[in-house]
C-alpha cells in the first residue's frame, strides 16, 4: 500500500461527488503527493481510472476492500 | 485559460427536478476533468438559476418513472400528488448519497462554470433578475454561438 499524505472518505457517495470531491482535494495538495479515496459507489472503479486518464494524475491502485473501493491517485 | 483546454457547451431547457440533474452533473464532472464549460439556460431551464430552487417532478406524461406502486394516470392528476412525487424523489435521492440539486450547482459555480441566462426569455416570463444566483450573465442565440462554436462537446438538455 502506497504511503499517503491525504485521505478522503467518500463512501455513501453517489456519482458525481467522488470525483467531484477528490479533484477539490488533489487542489489542495503538492505536485507528487498521493492521495488514498475510499468509495461505495460500484461506478467510481470506472470512473476514477476515466479521470485519472482525462487529468494526467496518475491512479496508483484501485482495490476492493470488504465492499469498500479502495483508490490511490498521484497529483500531477 | 489554457489555450488546449476542451471546451463543454450546454444548452439546459428543462425546469423539472428529474431534468435539472444532468446540466449539473455533467458541468460539474466537465469542470473537474479540465474541460471549460458553459451553460446556456433557456426557456424552462431558467427556473435551474432561481436562488431558491422550488423544482418538481411528476409521473404524468413521463410513463418511465419508476414508482413504488402502480398508481392510474387519473390518480395522478390529483391535487398533492406531484408534491407528493417530489417529496419521495428528494428522499430516495438523499438515501442513495446523490446530491442534492443545490450542491451540484454550487459545486458547478465553484468549479467556474460560466452560467448564461437567456435575455429573451427573461423578458418573455417576467422573471425579476433578483430572484436568480449571482455571477450569472445575460445574452442570446449569438452570446451561445461565441463559445459553442468553439467546443469539443456540445449538449442540449
Amino acid at each position: 500500500m502506497p504511503d499517503f499524505a491525504k485521505e478522503l472518505d467518500a463512501s455513501g457517495l453517489n456519482c458525481p461527488l467522488p470525483i467531484l470531491r477528490a479533484k477539490k482535494t488533489l487542489n489542495g495538495m503538492e505536485s507528487g503527493q498521493i492521495l488514498r479515496i475510499i468509495a461505495t459507489d460500484p461506478g467510481s472503479v470506472k470512473d476514477f481510472d476515466a479521470f485519472a486518464n482525462q487529468t494526467g494524475n496518475e491512479l496508483l491502485e484501485s482495490t476492493e476492500e470488504g465492499g469498500k473501493y479502495v483508490f490511490f491517485i498521484k497529483r500531477k | 485559460m489554457m489555450s488546449d483546454e476542451k471546451k463543454l457547451a450546454i444548452i439546459a431547457t428543462k425546469g423539472s427536478l428529474d431534468w435539472g440533474y444532468p446540466p449539473f452533473i455533467l458541468a460539474s464532472t466537465a469542470a473537474a476533468l479540465g474541460y471549460e464549460t458553459q451553460i446556456f439556460f433557456t426557456f424552462y431551464g431558467l427556473a435551474l438559476l432561481k436562488k431558491k430552487l422550488d423544482l418538481q417532478v411528476t409521473s404524468l406524461g413521463n410513463p418511465a418513472m419508476p414508482m413504488p406502486m402502480p398508481v392510474p394516470v387519473i390518480m395522478q392528476t390529483l391535487p398533492g400528488m406531484q408534491a407528493m412525487m417530489t417529496s419521495m424523489m428528494k428522499k430516495k435521492m438523499k438515501s442513495k448519497g446523490v446530491a442534492s440539486l443545490e450542491e451540484l450547482r454550487e459545486l458547478s459555480i465553484e468549479a467556474e462554470v460560466k452560467m448564461v441566462a437567456c435575455q429573451m426569455t427573461v423578458d418573455l416570463f417576467e422573471f425579476d433578475t433578483k430572484e436568480f444566483i449571482d455571477g450569472i450573465e445575460y445574452g442570446g442565440a449569438a452570446t451561445f454561438f461565441e463559445f459553442a462554436g468553439e467546443s469539443d462537446i456540445c449538449l442540449y438538455i
